[in-house]
């Protein structure tokens, strides 16, 4: 997810669940965990960074992967203090490596962070696992896991970005685009994480097993979990409403999101819609008498069947008061460093 | 390989930024994160046909280098390499919007091509973003903002833990990878299942390595929090650079500063 695809509204929205989140986790964590596990979360943070510096080849592909690493932080740490280490990570990603950006960084952490520790963890990973799992009954838990929050997480994706209504891409073309190539990674992922647990599993048998008997999300009732869902969504709903009924844009969106159908939309986005923006934009013009060309030039574009030098006119205006502004705001700080250098 | 070993310096390069002594740099981190915080959302709020009214919020990223001494052609060439992902999806709106919005001349553009556009500017604007708060604040003192700003403090202990560790794994996953890619002939050994064991092995060194630093802090006293380097206070210099700031970004957001600077010259001159 990147914050140039991103509404506010959803990328707010999804800031105040992945806070929330965090929020919880947090306290979760401070409350009811061994202080050893401070250090380890931090170190072991820092080791998915370690640990994509080293691919692998993909059998008949050709092509190199490396290890995501969220779901093997749930199965080791547990899911609240795997869902700080995996935001942690994405923090330091979205500043030093802009993967995604800030906004964008509430999306990101539900997308990854969230379902794999709060959704997949505990629904399929500690439900199939149970009591004292074969390493066969294990290794097939964690595939499904991988596969599954490689599929739920994209998903998401594909829903913000058809909220957010900035790409064009139809919701359905986007999410065949996005999902079986996240099958593939899925059943990677899936299968050098169950290589790393079984090596563990073979070599430290006791951190694995101290893993097992902590599970705090495994007696987790299904009740507790629907309710915090409900209150995501309430807080969802009611961000995204406020964002809404402040501008035009957010509003058209609500609607089309409502009804469900892109094509409703389509004609207050094409022509029509970008006339009215223009429209919108150049009528402080009018009131504004510094020169009686402007005012011509503007006047045509109220009728689009209107003369097209005026357009071009327009046009023209647009693309010199564009460029001129880049370079301005691009050129200024320099020269004025220049000239306080000089000084 | 030279891919990742080049994002690894580049990390190092971006961090050691934040130790330069501008003015920039001194002013309080809840300050910038503020700032650039409003930046984004002025920027991603825009409609998704705008384009020239993106163009004056380039003013910020530029001031900051220039005001905080950084070299601008990295952070260009930084920014440059995370765009494909925005232009991978931006690049269907053409397709996808057809209907032509603006004629220049005789060229006819679609709105496609300009929402693709206003997408790729969007990715340029608040990537920069991202990269000029790290450069002239540091990450330590960004997560010491934030956890002044309200974020929970075992969330900051976290990320500063991590950002500790971060560079050393990194060393470490570096010297492995490379080990193995010296000793792997027509790539034999470079598979899943030797990687299993690999970065089970580096799993486990720095399980062990976590008890032994949780054993040295607690020989230090540690109590759960970490102690920053540079005492920040918020003052007038704080409270100018958010109203300035803001006040521009609304101003950009409310009005058209391109089109009224475009009518102005070619008004002026036709």
């Amino acid at each position: 997810m990147a914050d140039a695809l991103l509404s506010p509204a959803v990328g707010g929205a999804m800031w105040a669940v992945s806070a929330a989140a965090v929020a919880w986790s947090s306290a979760k964590v401070q409350s009811d965990m061994d202080e050893r596990k401070v250090p380890l979360m931090g170190v072991l943070g820092a080791f998915l960074f370690a640990a994509q510096m080293i691919n692998f080849t993909i059998p008949a592909t050709g092509s190199s992967g490396h290890l995501g690493g969220g779901l093997l932080l749930a199965i080791l740490l547990g899911p609240h203090a795997a869902f700080l280490t995996i935001a942690s990570v994405l923090v330091v990603q979205a500043l030093f490596f802009a993967d995604g950006g800030l906004l964008a960084l509430g999306c990101n952490i539900f997308n990854m962070g969230f379902i794999t520790a709060f959704i997949v963890y505990p629904l399929i990973y500690v439900k199939l696992t149970g009591a004292n799992p074969s390493r066969r009954r294990m290794g097939l838990a964690i595939m499904l896991s991988a596969i599954a929050s490689l599929q739920l997480g994209p998903f998401c994706v594909v829903l913000q970005t058809y909220l957010s209504g900035i790409s064009e891409l139809p919701f359905s073309a986007f999410l065949f685009m996005i999902q079986p190539i996240h099958l593939a990674i899925g059943i990677v992922e899936g299968l050098v994480t169950v290589a790393v647990v079984s090596f563990v599993h073979q070599a430290r048998p006791e951190i694995l097993e101290s893993a097992l008997d902590a599970r705090p999300a495994g007696n987790h009732p299904l009740r507790r979990l629907l309710v915090s869902f409900f209150v995501a969504a309430m807080l969802t709903g009611g961000i995204i409403s406020w964002f809404a009924s402040e501008s035009p844009d957010g509003l058209e969106w609500a609607i089309a999101g409502v009804t469900g159908q892109e094509k409703l939309a389509g004609p207050t986005r094409g022509i029509s819609a970008a006339l009215a923006s223009i429209q919108e934009k150049t009528s402080f013009l009018p009131d504004y008498t510094f020169r009686k060309t402007v005012k011509s030039a503007a006047q045509p574009e109220e009728n689009p069947a209107g003369a097209s030098d005026g357009r071009l006119g327009t046009s023209v205006a647009g693309i010199v008061g564009s460029l001129l502004t880049l370079g301005l705001a691009c050129l200024l700080p320099f020269m004025l460093r220049k000239r306080h250098e000089e000084t | 390989m030279a891919g990742i070993f080049g994002t690894h310096i580049d990390f190092r390069l971006l961090d050691r930024l934040s130790e330069h002594d501008t003015a920039v740099h001194r002013l309080d981190p809840r300050a910038k994160v503020l700032v650039t915080v409003f930046f984004i959302v002025s920027v991603v709020s825009l409609g998704k046909y705008e384009i020239s009214a993106l163009f004056p919020f380039f003013l910020y990223p530029a001031t900051m280098i220039a005001l905080g001494n950084l070299p601008a052609l990295f952070l260009v060439r930084k920014t440059a390499l995370v765009l494909p992902f925005a232009v991978a999806i931006g690049i269907f709106n053409p397709l996808l919007d057809r209907h032509v919005m603006l004629h220049a001349g005789p060229l006819a553009i679609s709105g496609g091509w300009i929402s693709c556009a206003s997408i790729v500017t969007r990715a340029v604007l608040t990537v920069s973003a991202a990269f000029i708060l790290i450069s002239v604040t540091g990450f330590p003192a960004v997560c010491g903002a934030l956890e002044r700003l309200g974020m929970p403090r075992a969330f900051a202990v976290q990320l500063l833990f991590l950002y500790r560790y971060i560079f050393i794994l990194m060393e470490e996953g570096k010297r492995m990878s490379m080990a193995r890619d010296l000793r792997s002939f027509g790539g034999s050994g470079l598979g899943m299942r030797h990687f299993g064991s690999l970065v089970g092995h580096l799993l486990l060194r720095t399980w062990e390595r976590a008890e032994r630093v949780h054993r040295a802090m607690l020989a230090r006293g540690f109590t759960g929090e970490f102690h920053p380097r540079r005492p920040c206070r918020f003052g007038v210099r704080e409270i100018l650079f958010i109203l300035g700031w803001t006040a521009l970004f609304l101003l950009f957001r409310l009005e058209n500063i391109p089109r009224f600077l475009g009518r102005l010259v070619t008004g002026f001159f036709l």
